[in-house]
């Protein structure tokens, strides 16, 4: 034979079975492009539900340590195999509709839900490229495509007919659409360093479409966490707003909703909900390992896809660490946080990155490391001051507590004696 | 401010999940997973010699499969359920029905002609306790004049059916008589413990010392 | 053009995880903001004062553990104070310190579980209730210690108490006054300086304290809006009045105050325990009592301060075993006479804090 798959993007695997004989079969253009997509969907879904379902024991665990409790710890090894016992608690219970709900619409709200976070992983570059190949434009279907969830949360919370998953979904749609603002923004400061920062000479230098995402791992030298901290913040809070996780899940509001959105699902339509959910951590973590941790790029003897998983499970743990200790915002401090708060950050991080870049650059438009270093060390201390100033901006007219001063109501009790 | 607090709680979490003094509130019943070092200290040895002795054990924990039998820590005051009933000492006159605040326990007795030192012992044909709707309040041993039915320590009576849960005559003489220390302060002062499950005689559990002829009328009088 | 609004009716409980039990709120909503409050209660009706009129005095204590099933100690208290004043007992000076720090060490479980709860209603995953949790499990340890149950107690008795503390239970009280202010210090620096909880506490549901001492409500809530009012400290009973401590009060009566106070409160009860151990002398905790009392005719009100307010019992006696009438003024359940008042205008996540910071126990609301 001699041909192997050489990286599993959709190039490869299309000449694989294009380009000749497989097994002494001739396989025509059209079969191998859907055997292709079938082995892309295959690998896509099912390496996304096995960390789905190795992270949902990880939260619990590690839930369960900072709650000084000990989590699922009775099936298998340390519990590891809880994800499945629960699989199989959701899909064995009755799938139940109720009769106010719109039944294709509630049907079909998991379903919307699940498929972008897929979409997501499918152009993320694991090693040299993504599953998609060397998609142009990642970044922006990235940004395109988580923006479906907003459509799915609000279907599923209309069609069930109930009015806590009503507010919940009202409260998701104004929340998500707020946030993507934020989001979109602090994206942009960092497409603004992807160009200039790429290796001199490498291959995307001249033609720079630093919309893809592996032009954004390429251009990392220095991690971009680094060089613009206020843009990771911004992203990260707005990451998590978009994933309804404390403090920002107002959608969900266990403790006031039930649980929003989902209150009327059971069954298996709740396990993919409940999957969708837990996949939005791994893939906020993936995204903003792409983005700001410089994705694959590590020390050599390790292997790039190490390094990947190593930073994801950092940002994954950092997540599930906010979310064990944080309570929630109120709905409408939540939209202030993002219209007053990271709206205004990332705003101010754009200008910032742009006019450092217009100083900074080189002859031939490029930044060197040491200017990259620079900038690191101009960005940090800014951050920290203008999230000071924000801070001090916000804090209205509650900011100091008053001595308490015993009230002369007090003494009624000793007069009417 | 300056979200300086929310940086201060995030350390408390952390120490709290690092701590090794503030782990694991929770007492895992009726088993506990345990580690190497859990199951070395079980076995009264260090870690090493345990290797050595029990290598599949080891291997076991190492996995985290390794269960050890364990029973909630209680104190020997706790008062539940297999109550301690001494036949014996029972006349059937049933102070502990008539005081139970529930009114959960039904005794029926006939004449049996034998005498005990405060009037008639009568021979039981029912005493049935309702531990579905007993609240194990304890007020039935109190009442009782001559110490004849104590607190146990079990809990775990879960049935599928309600009429399961009523302990008749013939569970109350099989059940092992391992009265709870409470409201019996001598058995505190002898340091007994009923889950170690060792039975005690009446003499042990007794609340008096034999009355006199005086106290007795004294007491009755009061009555 | 203007788009056609209508506000919504939410049915709050009787099933919701922050009901705190079976209650019900109806909730007329604008959108995400109150318009109107009815709470509905009763689900909880076990009928408490009618069933006491049939069971002897002592067979009561029974009941009044089931009253406010987070602080049974402090119930029992009200209780056989009530007794002991309808009948005339005087009791044991070492059951009366015995007492005083069951019912503190009740406080500080209480307290611990209102705080934990209302972080859990702020939407803290459930971490500060675990921490809350893990003290207030140190102290029913304790109580198993004294009386072999964990919740409902009966661990008082008219005349005294029960039984008198095993050896073990004053080495675990040590161990306990030692430890926990730390661990009470690592809840606030958890919860109290945080911005989240701020925002979320900071003027909401205000209380003023006209409005507080209008709608007769007491316990922390009274006193987070600034009336110092302590009935240990007005009215003493058992050994308070000689025992040194403060009644921490709140600047402004809003739902951080009403956090801060019981925080501060939990401290109070930490140095009255511990002025108690010093004191308490040896003795006899119950006197020689008939087992049916048949106090003289006549009525008794005994109150004592407990956890969520005057906790107060009103017995009528008619010289029979059993009492005439028990009439329980149960502090939760006046204390949510203002929860229109606090909630209205504010937003539904406001109501769900609100409602928690007021702390109600519906068994007590609906005896």
């Amino acid at each position: 034979m001699g041909r192997w798959i050489v990286s599993l993007d959709f190039h490869s695997i299309y000449e694989f079975f294009a380009a000749g004989p497989v097994f002494g079969w001739d396989i025509p253009g059209w079969l191998a492009f859907g055997l292709t997509s079938f082995v892309l969907a295959l690998l896509v879904i099912n390496a996304l539900m096995i960390s789905t379902a190795l992270y949902t024991w990880f939260e619990r665990r590690t839930l369960g340590r900072f709650q000084v409790r000990l989590g699922p710890n009775r099936w298998g090894p340390f519990g590891i195999l809880q994800p499945i016992a629960d699989a199989i608690k959701l899909i064995t219970k009755e799938d139940t509709i109720p009769d106010e709900a719109d039944r294709p619409a509630f049907t079909i709200a998991p379903v919307l839900l699940m498929v972008p976070m897929l979409l997501v992983v499918a152009v993320i570059p694991l090693g040299k490229d993504s599953f998609l190949g060397r998609l142009n434009i990642g970044v922006l279907f990235i940004v395109g495509v988580t923006s479906v969830s907003t459509i799915a949360i609000f279907v599923g919370g209309w069609a069930s007919g109930n009015r806590y998953a009503m507010l919940g979904s009202m409260r998701g749609v104004a929340m998500l659409i707020s946030y993507e603002v934020p989001m979109a923004l602090a994206i942009a400061g960092v497409l603004l360093l992807v160009g200039p920062s790429l290796p001199a000479g490498s291959e995307g230098f001249a033609d720079v479409s630093s919309l893809a995402l592996s032009k954004i791992v390429e251009s990392q030298v220095l991690p971009f966490l680094l060089v613009t901290p206020l843009a990771f913040l911004v992203f990260a809070a707005a990451a998590t707003a978009e994933m309804s996780r404390t403090p920002f899940d107002q959608i969900e509001a266990e403790s006031e909703l039930g649980s929003g959105y989902h209150t009327e699902y059971s069954g298996a339509k709740f396990a993919v909900f409940q999957l969708a959910e837990f996949m939005a951590p791994i893939v906020t973590a993936v995204i903003i390992t792409t983005l700001f941790l410089g994705g694959t790029r590590g020390f050599d003897p390790v292997p790039g896809q190490a390094w990947f998983a190593l930073k994801v499970f950092a940002v994954v743990f950092l997540l599930l660490w906010v979310r064990a200790t944080w309570p929630r915002l109120r709905i409408d401090q939540i939209m202030g946080f993002a219209w007053k708060g990271l709206f205004a950050l990332s705003i101010f991080n754009l200008f910032l990155v742009a006019v450092e870049i217009e100083v900074f650059r080189g002859v031939g438009g490029e930044l060197s490391v040491d200017t990259l270093w620079i900038m690191a060390a101009i960005n940090w201390p800014v951050t920290l001051v203008s999230i000071g100033v924000l801070s001090l901006l916000a804090r209205g007219r509650h900011s100091r507590r008053p001595e308490p001063t015993p009230s002369p109501l007090a003494d009624m009790y000793a007069e009417a004696d | 401010m300056y979200g300086l607090g929310l940086l201060k709680g995030l350390t408390v979490t952390m120490w709290n999940m690092v701590s090794p003094g503030r782990q694991f509130t929770l007492h895992q019943y009726p088993d506990r997973r345990v580690g190497l070092f859990g199951l070395a200290k079980h076995a009264n040895t260090n870690v090493f010699a345990y290797l050595f002795r029990r290598p599949g054990m080891a291997v076991k924990s190492l996995v985290g499969l390794a269960t050890l039998e364990d029973r909630m820590p209680q104190h020997p005051r706790f008062r539940g359920e297999e109550f301690a009933w001494y036949e014996e000492r029972c006349t059937g006159c049933a102070s502990c029905a008539k005081y139970c605040p529930l009114g959960i326990i039904k005794i029926v007795t006939h004449p049996s002609g034998e005498a005990m030192q405060e009037g008639e012992k009568y021979a039981i044909d029912v005493f049935d306790i309702d531990i579905g709707r007993c609240m194990f309040c304890g007020l039935c041993v109190e009442a009782c004049p001559y110490d004849a039915i104590h607190m146990g320590s079990g809990f775990e009576e879960g049935r599928y059916e309600r009429r399961e849960l009523v302990i008749d005559v013939d569970r109350l003489r099989r059940a092992p008589k391992r009265p709870s220390a409470w409201f019996r302060p001598q058995l505190e002062a002898k340091g007994y413990r009923p889950l170690d499950g060792e039975e005690i005689s009446w003499r042990d559990v007794g609340r008096h010392a034999t009355p006199d002829a005086a106290e007795l009328e004294e007491r009755w009088a009061r009555r | 053009m203007a788009i056609k609004t209508e506000p919504i009716t939410i049915n709050l409980g009787p099933q919701h995880p922050s009901t705190h039990g079976v209650f019900r709120l109806r909730v007329t909503f604008d959108g995400e903001e109150i318009l109107d409050v009815e709470p509905v209660f009763g689900y909880l009706h076990r009928g408490t004062e009618k069933l006491a009129e049939s069971r002897s005095y002592v067979q009561v204590v029974t009941l009044t553990d089931r009253l406010d099933y987070v602080a049974s100690m402090s119930n029992n208290l009200a209780y056989v104070r009530a007794v002991e004043k309808l009948a005339g007992i005087e009791v044991p000076e070492r059951a009366m310190y015995l007492r005083v720090i069951a019912a503190e060490l009740q406080r500080i479980a209480s307290h611990m579980m209102a705080t934990g709860f209302l972080l859990n209603d702020m939407g803290a995953f459930a971490t500060p209730l675990m921490y809350c949790f893990r003290e207030r499990e140190r102290i029913l340890d304790m109580f198993e210690m004294l009386c072999g149950a964990r919740i409902t107690l009966s661990y008082m008795r008219p005349g005294g108490v029960f039984q008198d503390a095993p050896d073990d239970f004053w080495a675990a009280l040590d161990t306990f006054l030692a430890d926990e202010p730390g661990y009470i210090g690592e809840l606030e620096s958890l919860i109290t300086g945080n911005e989240v909880v701020l925002a979320r506490t900071r003027g909401v549901g205000v209380l003023s304290d006209e409005q507080a001492v209008a709608d007769s409500v007491t316990g922390p809530m009274l006193r987070a809006a600034g009336v110092k009012w302590d009935i240990r400290k007005a009215d003493p009973y058992e050994v308070y009045d000689r025992l040194d401590f403060d009644v921490p009060i709140g600047a402004s009566g809003d739902t951080f105050d009403r956090y801060l106070v019981r925080i501060q409160e939990m401290r109070e009860s930490l140095r009255i325990i511990r002025q108690c151990v010093e004191r308490i002398p040896e003795g006899p905790v119950r006197p020689d009592l008939p087992y049916n009392l048949r106090p003289p005719e006549g009525d008794a009100y005994a109150a004592v301060e407990g956890p969520k307010g005057e906790l107060g019992f009103y017995l009528v006696s008619d010289r029979s075993i059993a009492p005439y009438r028990c009439k329980i003024r149960a502090p939760s359940f006046i204390n949510l006479t203002p929860l229109k008042k606090m909630v209205v205008g504010w937003k539904m996540s406001d109501l769900i804090v609100i409602f928690g910071s007021i702390d109600v126990v519906l068994g007590e609301v609906d005896r």
